[in-house]
């Protein structure tokens, strides 16, 4: 496993959601949910600060009920690790409009940089295809990922899975709101849901 | 999850049919499930009905991040489960404070009444506790004549006042599993 040129964090999530539209953005706990923030705030993104292993859970819930809208879950390897379990139910359900892209350094970032399972051995794009994700790939370059970005705009042909390696810098914080109800009520009244 | 011997004698008894008819007039929409016995005739409605999306999971805490995202998404949805589920999910219930969103669950109770397995009594035992402990409403049914009025009082606070709430099927309304004659 090559750690030459790893790629930086903020740099992939800004090209991800450079023209992001109507998309709506699940970011897993820590860092992935700092990424999304620098990359800009933004009534439609859902931050998590708490929660690990269900990002994707989260994200399934939004595109089953919104399946015009491309919803993407960004998280790490971490998160990603807990809820493997959950690529088995995405990969039943098959929501067209899913991407899920997990942001892998290979370590638990936020507790001390402690090394995950996929620094050795867990093979999370072979888990997602082999969990019915046909649509699984590793991606390694930025230009790779600037031509991946369009694609998770398409609610026709997901879901999708995309590892993506990424170095260990331990980034400043980007702190996004960690009030979970202005969160999702934020998100529900852009989509045009009065609050109860 | 478990089978559960089917009484010859019996035919389907009618309180799943008065949950399904509830779901429908709330909208409920999204159905997460981790199979039992107990609810096999609630699930199979819910994979027929058009209306309701029937979600297999794989472990019970995946149902509760599910609902969060489709609260989020504009559709409610219920959590269907066995008791020894219910410890599957304590650290994700954090959600139903977080988001105060319209949880429902319907727990299908194992370790109780007649129960054989022991390995199901210390799970069935504290399924109510774990759920007041995370800030959940329970409401229990324990004969089929009172589920309808139960359920309806659980969906109706759960949807419309954001008050997460587990009915608790009782073992006594489901009947105990049969492992030997």
């Amino acid at each position: 496993m090559s750690k030459a040129n790893l790629l930086n964090r903020r740099a992939v999530v800004a090209s991800l959601l450079a023209e992001r539209k109507g998309t709506i953005v699940v970011g897993g706990l820590g860092a992935s949910t700092y990424d999304i923030a620098a990359a800009g705030d933004h009534d439609r993104n859902f931050y998590l600060w708490g929660a690990m292993g269900g990002a994707v859970m989260i994200g399934l819930g939004i595109a089953l009920a919104q399946p015009d809208l491309p919803v993407v879950v960004i998280t790490g390897d971490g998160d990603m690790l807990m809820g493997m379990g959950s690529l088995a139910t995405v990969g039943l359900q098959k929501p067209k409009n899913l991407t899920i892209v997990v942001l892998d350094n290979e370590v638990y970032g936020e507790t001390g940089g402690q090394a995950s399972h996929t620094a050795i051995a867990a093979d999370l794009v072979g888990v997602a295809r082999a969990c019915g994700i046909p649509d699984s790939r590793a991606i390694a370059t930025m230009a790779d990922i600037e031509a991946y970005a369009p694609g998770t705009h398409d609610v026709t042909s997901g879901p999708r899975f995309a590892s993506i390696k990424i170095d260990r810098a331990n980034l400043e914080r980007v702190l996004s709101s960690r009030d979970g109800q202005y969160t999702v009520n934020r998100i529900r009244g852009s989509l045009g849901f009065s609050p109860i | 999850m478990h089978a559960r011997t089917e009484p010859a004698s019996e035919i389907a008894p009618s309180w799943p049919e008065d949950i399904f008819t509830i779901l429908q007039r709330f909208d409920v929409r999204q159905v997460p499930y981790v199979p039992d016995a107990g609810h096999s005739q609630l699930i199979e409605r819910v994979l027929g009905a058009s209306s309701m999306r029937g979600i297999p999971l794989t472990t019970e805490e995946e149902g509760v991040a599910l609902l969060a995202g489709a609260w989020a998404g504009g559709q409610r949805g219920v959590l269907l489960m066995q008791s020894s589920g219910v410890g599957n999910c304590v650290n994700m219930l954090s959600l139903t404070q977080i988001f105060r969103f319209p949880f429902l669950t319907l727990v299908t109770m194992r370790g109780e009444w007649g129960e054989f397995n022991p390995w199901q009594v210390p799970m069935g035992s504290n399924t109510q506790g774990v759920f007041e402990l995370c800030g959940i409403k329970v409401l229990r049914a324990s004969h089929a004549s009172e589920v309808r009025e139960v359920v309806e009082a659980a969906a109706g606070q759960a949807y419309n006042a954001c008050t997460p709430t587990a009915v608790l099927l009782s073992q006594r309304l489901i009947g105990a599993k049969v492992f030997t004659k």
